[in-house]
């Protein structure tokens, strides 16, 4: 390895200034500490230490692609990789592995610029045993080559933790699949169609300008059915699959009307030409399945870098130090956990599975699991659960249950989780293709039946013609175009839809359920400390001199309050578990801690600091709302029947009473609960938004029509869900929700025109005047009117409510 | 007029290169990722210090 990082006699730690200097490396602004090397300034010394690899491997171009593209690194501590030299953990990531080569997949959440992307392609520059590295920016994932001779699988992950690149290496990423094969069966279709498309047109101009050169035309047929049998085979696949699968189900879906027009189109157009008694309408049916597919490519709009699907595998860590026979501690993956193993859980690491804790002092932070704010503290022997986070020192923990079984993990099991909801397909398509198709097949008949005495020629044709132009090709075109558009200029905005179906489904919402901790506050790891008393900066030292030395939560907080004090080092630091800290600072003595650390009898809840005789307190922990969240609630409360579930006690319970009902607020809700209420609600025939963060939400959010995700960093874990919010738009969600409506009425405008086209076409149908110049404009014509009104429609719409 | 059916055959074959070409671009994996190479293409490849020496 060429990095190699040792203090050099250039680097200078200096107190931060009252101007604000931001670093170097990360942009952040030099709050704690400034750290001067060479010429440059940063906030830790963790970006000056990547500054320092950068350079000294003439790297420097990182710094030179993008204005400051690190990545913060103050507070992040460095992971445990040691079960990457386990043989069968390797053998599970890799993508593959012989003697001279190993290849792998990592997801690398932290890229984000240009600068990521060059530095993480010229890794070779690092550690010659790096042969090739290639990034999808899109996806956030890197493509690594390496020589196993060279270099290790642990090595290689361990120098992209050092230079701010930590792969995802979770729970999920050891029972993965191989990646499968990308299925581009898509793009070939729509090359196959586009082709046909613009030949079919090509073959066809000697018709449409009314040349009678016969001997032409005729080959030109020929070519033409030639052309169009790839279209309607392969191209046209997905539509009979689909519309199969609805008639062996006794439905009729929007599918069938369409492979119905185009199975006509195609056998009426064949028998023309080989009869010779026309031209045929084959270059209608290219164009047809040409926009069909055109749409869904529109529509499919997928985000690389966004899962909807994870679960607590996502969340859980790969691995854990376990104890060995010998008593010695080897880190394996979860997986091979069994009930008796004891495991040993860092500062900052996660719980797998249920156990009793044997040793140390677990203050376990359930905050993403159940949403209680505070850190909780379990004695010895005592029961503790998966999904905490331990803060402060390592506890040993004897497993009760496996990683599965546990507690947590058992919501999974629930049947919300195994039902498959959405297809994604289009509800209100379907809605309509119910009495659309039918009332064409209806028409259909009516016209055969009045002709058939008449003229059986002309009987077939405007049977035939009927079904041909009632293909719901323009209708069919609504729902991709307008709502497809609506979702990229809402994932623009950092409102993120799974799908188009999603929009759909919050038209119908009639009840929204909030998550408290996380949701309608900033997460609790954010929470500051609030006091209404003022402070000399002599006490402000003193405090946060002590509390630089304590790991505890609440210490941590009181230590970040000022970020410009400058700390000394204290002495006789003592900490009284569960209780408090005390030390000796500039002569004083200094303690901090609850009220049952004091001799005092009456105090207030909260944390107190004594200062040698004077009482200082109370801190208390501030629930901090997201801003706009009171006039969102006022607004929706008039929309929507609001409830709140809080995992948390009730101590917000007065505060929010304003916004909801009083019966409906909900506190000390288990992940149980939540998913039980949300059934119940359902049960009442509601349509429930559910609005949720964290893990405890998971199941509420599975079971309820619409499932939203608020996170601060989308790129973090997210709960399976249906829409993922960046917390900076959670003040727009009700213009969000209002756009939502507005561009399904666009979608509704969209079908009456759709319905106008066909009215128009269907007149000449009857009669049996389709001439093939008509179904090739009128087809055309309709298409790309529709696909024009949605997506100048919605992007109208986005303009007035989302940028106004 | 003989000559419309060579130029047909022609220019069909010409679109069948391009359809070709559509296929062979899509397999080799162009259409997977579609943003990536748009950024890497304006990075210069500089010479390094340490080729500077040789």
């Amino acid at each position: 390895m060429s990095i190699t990082v040792e203090n050099r006699p250039e680097e200078k730690r200096v107190p931060p200034t009252a101007e604000q200097t931001t670093c170097d490396h990360c942009g952040e602004v030099c709050e704690q500490e400034l750290v001067a090397f060479r010429d440059k300034h940063f906030c830790c010394v963790g970006c000056k230490t990547v500054y320092e690899i950068l350079s000294d491997n003439q790297l420097e171009t990182f710094y030179q692609l993008e204005e400051k593209p690190g990545q913060q690194l103050r507070g992040r501590a460095m992971e445990d990789y040691a079960w990457l030299e386990e043989e069968e953990a390797i053998t599970k990531l890799v993508d593959y592995r012989d003697e001279q080569v190993l290849k792998v997949t990592l997801h690398l959440p932290q890229i984000h610029c240009t600068s990521c992307v060059w530095l993480l392609e010229h890794l070779y520059r690092l550690d010659e045993g790096v042969m090739r590295s290639q990034v999808n920016f899109l996806a956030r994932e890197a493509y690594i080559q390496i020589d196993p001779r060279k270099l290790s699988l642990r090595q290689l992950v361990e120098m992209l933790a050092r230079i701010g690149y930590s792969p995802r290496l979770q729970l999920d990423k050891l029972n993965e699949e191989k990646a499968a094969p990308i299925d581009r069966t898509f793009s070939y279709q729509l090359g196959v169609a586009g082709f046909a498309f613009g030949n079919i047109m090509l073959l066809s101009f000697p018709e449409y300008l009314g040349l009678q050169e016969t001997t032409f035309q005729r080959w030109f047929g020929y070519l033409n059915i030639f052309l169009s049998i790839p279209v309607v085979v392969f191209s046209a696949r997905s539509y009979w699959q689909s519309a199969w699968h609805s008639i062996k189900q006794y439905q009729l879906n929007i599918d069938v009307p369409i492979s119905l027009g185009v199975g006509v189109l195609f056998l009426r157009s064949v028998f023309e030409i080989i009869s010779h008694s026309g031209a045929g309408y084959l270059d209608s049916l290219a164009g047809l399945v040409f926009f069909l597919l055109v749409g869904r490519w529109f529509q499919q709009r997928t985000y690389n870098h966004l899962s909807f699907e994870r679960n607590y595998k996502s969340y859980f860590p790969i691995a854990v130090l376990r104890e060995e026979r010998d008593r010695s501690w080897k880190s394996v993956t979860l997986d091979e956990l069994q009930v008796g193993d004891v495991v040993r859980v860092q500062h900052n690491g996660l719980l797998p599975a249920d156990g009793i804790l044997v040793s140390g002092d677990a203050r376990l932070d359930y905050s993403f699991v159940t949403g209680e704010a505070d850190p909780i503290r379990k004695d010895l022997g005592e029961q503790v659960f998966a999904g905490g986070r331990q803060t402060g020192g390592k506890i040993d923990v004897c497993l009760t249950k496996t990683v599965s079984q546990s507690y947590l993990t058992q919501l999974w099991n629930d049947e919300a989780f195994s039902k498959d909801y959405s297809t994604g397909s289009s509800q209100m398509l379907t809605r309509v293709g119910k009495y659309f198709t039918p009332t064409v097949l209806l028409i259909a008949c009516s016209t055969i039946a009045y002709w058939w005495p008449i003229d059986h020629r002309i009987a077939l044709q405007a049977f035939t013609a009927v079904l041909i132009i009632a293909c719901p090709c323009a209708l069919a075109l609504s729902v991709p175009f307008t709502l497809g558009n609506a979702l990229r200029l809402l994932g623009k905005h950092g409102v993120y839809f799974k799908n188009t179906a999603v929009l759909e489904a919050m038209y119908g919402i009639d009840t929204v359920v909030f998550d408290k901790t996380g949701t309608l506050t900033e997460r609790s790891d954010k929470l500051g400390l609030g006091y209404d008393f003022p402070l000399t900066a002599q006490q402000q030292r003193a405090i946060k001199s002590l509390t630089a030395q304590s790991e505890h939560p609440i210490s941590q907080r009181l230590h970040a309050e000022w970020p410009t004090i400058e700390t000394v080092e204290p002495t006789d630091f003592v900490e009284v578990v569960g209780k408090g800290i005390s030390a000796n600072v500039e002569g004083q003595m200094v303690y901090i801690g609850s009220p049952a650390f004091f001799q005092e009898t009456v105090l207030a809840p909260g944390t107190w600091a004594k200062i040698d005789d004077t009482l200082i307190g109370p801190f208390q922990v501030q629930h901090t709302y997201r801003k706009g969240v009171g006039e969102m609630l006022n607004n929706w409360s008039r929309h929507y029947d609001l409830f709140l579930l809080s995992g948390d006690n009730d101590a917000a319970r007065s505060e929010l009473k304003r916004y909801f009902p009083a019966d409906q607020l909900h506190f000390g809700q288990s992940p149980h609960d939540k998913l039980a209420f949300v059934k119940n609600l359902q049960g009442e025939g509601r349509k429930v938004l559910m609005i949720g963060d964290g893990l405890n939400d998971a199941g509420a959010l599975q079971q309820s029509e619409v499932g939203m995700v608020v996170t601060e960093d989308v790129n973090n874990f997210t709960p399976a869900c249906d829409i993922i919010l960046s917390s900076r738009q959670f003040a727009d969600l009700q213009q969000v929700s209002r756009y939502g409506k507005a561009t399904i009425k666009v979608v509704y405008l969209a079908f009456v025109l759709a319905f106008i086209y066909n009215v128009i076409g269907l007149s000449f149908a009857v009669q049996g005047l389709l001439s093939p110049l008509i179904a090739a404009i009128l087809m055309p014509l309709s298409s790309i009117t529709i696909a024009v009104v949605g997506v100048l429609g919605s992007s109208w719409l986005f303009r007035r409510f989302l940028e106004g | 007029m003989n000559v419309i059916f060579f130029l047909i055959l022609l220019s069909l074959l010409v679109a069948v290169g391009f359809l070709a070409a559509f296929f062979w671009a899509v397999r080799s994996g162009q259409y997977d990722d579609e943003y990536t190479p748009s950024v890497r293409m304006l990075f210069d490849d500089q010479v390094t210090k340490d080729n500077n020496q040789l």
